[in-house]
C-alpha cells in the first residue's frame, strides 16, 4: 500500500517595517498617530529605564538584572494590543512591557534591589517575575482556563525567550493549551543567546514559530525589531482567542543587544561585530523613521520625550534611594494564610534575635 | 452513619465540596471518564460536567503548573497524581511556584489548590508505585502535607485541605484505601490542618505513626497491651507539615518514652523531625532514647520483597517494647 501524504505544513514569516523604515502599507496595522506616538514613549521608557538600571548596578546600587535592551518592540509592541482585564505572565526579559502594564520604576528597582515589595505592583492582573526558565508558560494555561470557565474573554499572554523553549514545561504548556483551546498568546522573544548558547544550538527547527504545528496550533513569525509585525500578529492571536479560537504561538526575532545578564560577559561567547550587525536594525530607530515618515515626529518632539522621560527616570531613582529600609521580618508574614504554629514560633525567635543584634 | 472506605471518603469530599464551591475543580489523568485508577473520582464526571473534572493530557508537570494558573485566577484546583511516584515530574512547579507565590507577591497571589496522590507500599504494584516520600514536600516552606489514616479523617481533611488558603499535598496511603470501613457522618464536617489527634489515651509510652502505618501500628499496639498489660498513647500525626509538636510533646512529657513509627526511609525523614521537637521541648522528661521503627535507607524493593521493608506488626511491637523495657 503507497504511503499516503497526511497534511502539508507550512510557517508564515511576517515583517510590515523593514529596518530602514520602509513600511508594507497592506499590512500595516491601522493606528492612530496618539497610538503610534503612544507605543513610541512606552519603547523608550523601556529603553532609557534599562540604560539607567545598568548604570545603577555598575555602581552596585542595585543587584544582578537581565536587560531588555534591543527587544523593545517585540514586548512593547505585542503588550500594547492587550487590554487590562487580560493576563501578564512574563519572565524577566520584558522589561517595557511589564511597565506599560502600570508598574512604576521604582518598583522594578526595589525588585532588582533584592526586595519583594518590588514584584508586585500595577495592574492586578501582572504576575510575578518567572525566574525558573520556561515554567511560566503553564500558569497563564490555567489563567486562561480559568477565563474560559467563568465564561471571560480575557486573555493571558506569557512571555519567554528561545531558552525556554527546551524545556519540558514548555512543551507542556503549548499542548495543554491547544487542547483545552483556551485563550493563551506565547510570545517567544527569540534573541538569539541563552547566556552562552546560541538558538542553533537550542534547537535543530528552522523556527521556532514551526513548534506550533505539532500542536495544531497557530503559529507565526515574525520580525522581532519590528513593532508593527509583532502587533499585527498579536493583535491577530487576540483576537482569536477572544472569539474562542484557541492559543498562538508568536517567535518574534530579535536580538539580546547586552549581557544575559549584569553577571556575565557576552565576550566570552559572541562578537562584538556580531552585535554591530544588528544596531541597523534596532527597533526604535526604523519605528522613530516611521513615525516621522508618516508626519507625527520629529526632533523637537524627539528631544521633549527624551528630556520628560528622563526627568521621570531622575524622579523614580530618587525615590528609590531615599525609601527607608523595609522590614526585616516581612519573610514570616506571607508563608501561609492561616496561622501556622512552627512559623510563629521561628518569627519570635527571629525577632528576639533582631533585639539581641540591636542591644549588641 | 454510612460506613465508608477511604476511596468513598475521598469521592463523597470531593463531590460534597464541587456542591458547595463552584470554583472547586478536579483534573487528572484519567480522573474524568474512567473515575481515576483507583477510582477515587467515579461519578463525578456524570455529576459536573468535563469543564470541572477535566481529563488532562498525561503530564504531571502541566497538571500543577495549569492548577497553579487557576487558582491565582481564583479557582480550587484538586489535581490528582496517578501514584506519588510520578509526582516528581511536577515537584519544579510545586517548589518553584506553587510554594512560593504568596510569599514572592506578598500575599497578592495565592494557590490554593490540593495535589492529592496515593502513596505508600503495600499493594504488590510496580516500581514507582510504592514510594513513601512525604519529606520531598514538607521540607518545602509553602506547602502543607497532610496524611489521613482513615475513612473519617480522610473526608474531613480533604474537605478541610480544599477550603485552605495555600497549597496543600493530600497523601493518600493506597494500601488503606480498601482496606476497612468507618462510620462516616452523614453531615460534611472538616478537621483542622496542623493538628495531631490522639487516638488513645495512655500513661507507659507515646507511639506515633500516620498514613497506612497508623493502620498497622494500632494491630501492634492492641497486641502489646494485651501481653503486657501497659498504658498505650497513640497519635496520629494526620499533618506533617505544619507539624503539630506540642501535641506530641506534651504526650512525650507525660510517658516519658515514645516509638515513632514511619514507613518511609529512616534518614531525613518525620521521625527524626519529631525527635528533634522532643529534644527542643520535652529532653529531660525522657526515661529511654526515642525509637524510630522505620523503612530501610534503600531504594523501594520491588513488590516481592516491599514488606521486608516496611514497618510490620512484629517490628513495631519490638521497638516499642524496646522503649518501654530500656
Amino acid at each position: 500500500m503507497p504511503k499516503t501524504k497526511l497534511s502539508d505544513f507550512s510557517v508564515s514569516y511576517m515583517q510590515i517595517l523593514d529596518e530602514n523604515g520602509v513600511v508594507d502599507t497592506d499590512l500595516e496595522p491601522s493606528l492612530s498617530k496618539e497610538q503610534l506616538v503612544d507605543l513610541y514613549r512606552h519603547m523608550q521608557w523601556g529603553r532609557i529605564t534599562d540604560e539607567r538600571m545598568l548604570k545603577l548596578q555598575r555602581q552596585g546600587r542595585i543587584g544582578t538584572f537581565g536587560p531588555s535592551i534591543g527587544q523593545e518592540a517585540a514586548h512593547c509592541a505585542s503588550m500594547f494590543c492587550m487590554r487590562d482585564d487580560d493576563w501578564f505572565v512574563g519572565c524577566f526579559r520584558e522589561h517595557g512591557a511589564r511597565l506599560m502594564r502600570g508598574e512604576s520604576l521604582v518598583k522594578q528597582l526595589n525588585y532588582f534591589n533584592g526586595y519583594t515589595e518590588g514584584n508586585i505592583g500595577g495592574n492586578p492582573r501582572n504576575l510575578p517575575v518567572s525566574v525558573i526558565v520556561g515554567a511560566q508558560g503553564l500558569h497563564a494555561v490555567g489563567l486562561a482556563y480559568a477565563s474560559k470557565l467563568k465564561g471571560e474573554d480575557s486573555v493571558a499572554i506569557v512571555y519567554q525567550g528561545d531558552g525556554a523553549t527546551s524545556q519540558g514545561d514548555f512543551h507542556e504548556a503549548l499542548n495543554f493549551a491547544s487542547v483545552w483551546n483556551v485563550p493563551v498568546i506565547f510570545v517567544v522573544q527569540n534573541n538569539q543567546w541563552a547566556i552562552s548558547v546560541p538558538r542553533e544550538k537550542q534547537t535543530k527547527s528552522k523556527s521556532i514559530a514551526q513548534k506550533a504545528i505539532a500542536y495544531e496550533m497557530c503559529g507565526i513569525q515574525v520580525d522581532g525589531n519590528d513593532p508593527l509585525a509583532v502587533y499585527a500578529a498579536t493583535k491577530e492571536a487576540a483576537e482569536r482567542a477572544r472569539k474562542g479560537e484557541g492559543p498562538t504561538l508568536i517567535e518574534a526575532v530579535t536580538y539580546r543587544m547586552m549581557m544575559h545578564t549584569t553577571a556575565d560577559d557576552q565576550y566570552k561567547y559572541r562578537t562584538k561585530e556580531e552585535e554591530d550587525s544588528w544596531k541597523p536594525k534596532d527597533p526604535l530607530v526604523r519605528f522613530k523613521k516611521y513615525l516621522e515618515d508618516k508626519g507625527c515626529w520629529d526632533n523637537k518632539a524627539e528631544e521633549k520625550l527624551q528630556t520628560e522621560l528622563k526627568a521621570d527616570c531622575d524622579a523614580q531613582v530618587k525615590e528609590f534611594e531615599s525609601q527607608s529600609d523595609f522590614p526585616r521580618d516581612v519573610s514570616f508574614e506571607h508563608v501561609f494564610g492561616t496561622e501556622h504554629a512552627v512559623i510563629s514560633e521561628q518569627k519570635i525567635e527571629f525577632d528576639q534575635e533582631l533585639e539581641e543584634e540591636n542591644n549588641a | 452513619m454510612p460506613k465508608l472506605n477511604m476511596v468513598q471518603a475521598v469521592t463523597l469530599a470531593l463531590e460534597e465540596q464541587m456542591t458547595a464551591d463552584e470554583s472547586v475543580v478536579v483534573l487528572g489523568e484519567d480522573v474524568g471518564v474512567d473515575g481515576g485508577v483507583f477510582r477515587a473520582t467515579e461519578g463525578l464526571l456524570d455529576k459536573f460536567g468535563e469543564q470541572r473534572v477535566i481529563d488532562t493530557p498525561l503530564a504531571e508537570s502541566g497538571i500543577v503548573g495549569a492548577s497553579i494558573g487557576m487558582a491565582m485566577a481564583g479557582l480550587k484546583p484538586v489535581a490528582e497524581m496517578q501514584f506519588s511516584g510520578f509526582s516528581y515530574l511536577s515537584i519544579p512547579q510545586m517548589e518553584g511556584h506553587a510554594s512560593r507565590m504568596r510569599a514572592r507577591t506578598m500575599g497578592q497571589f495565592t494557590v490554593p489548590m490540593v495535589l492529592r496522590m496515593p502513596y505508600g507500599g503495600g499493594v504488590r504494584a510496580l516500581e514507582h508505585h510504592s514510594e513513601s516520600r512525604e519529606v520531598l514536600y514538607a521540607h518545602n516552606p509553602g506547602l502543607k502535607v497532610v496524611i489521613p489514616s482513615g475513612p473519617r479523617n480522610t473526608r474531613a481533611l480533604l474537605a478541610a485541605a480544599i477550603q485552605d488558603p495555600d497549597p496543600v499535598v493530600f497523601m493518600e496511603p493506597k494500601r488503606s484505601y480498601r482496606a476497612f470501613k468507618e462510620e462516616v457522618p452523614v453531615e460534611p464536617e472538616t478537621m483542622e490542618i496542623g493538628k495531631c489527634q490522639i487516638v488513645q489515651e495512655g500513661t507507659d509510652i507515646t507511639v506515633v505513626a500516620w498514613g497506612a502505618m497508623m493502620h498497622t501500628t494500632k494491630k501492634a499496639v492492641k497486641e502489646i497491651e494485651k501481653e503486657r498489660g501497659i498504658s498505650i498513647e497513640l497519635i496520629d500525626v494526620l499533618t506533617i507539615s505544619p507539624l503539630d509538636s506540642d501535641t506530641i510533646c506534651e504526650s512525650v512529657r507525660k510517658t516519658g518514652r515514645c516509638a515513632i513509627i514511619q514507613e518511609a526511609a529512616r534518614s531525613f525523614g518525620p521521625a527524626s523531625e519529631i525527635i528533634a521537637c522532643i529534644n527542643d521541648k520535652s529532653l529531660l522528661y525522657l526515661d529511654a532514647p526515642v525509637q524510630r521503627v522505620t523503612g530501610y535507607d534503600v531504594v523501594t524493593p520491588y513488590f516481592n520483597r516491599e514488606l521486608d521493608y516496611m514497618p510490620t506488626v512484629g517490628r513495631i511491637s519490638r521497638g516499642i517494647i524496646e522503649a518501654v523495657d530500656f
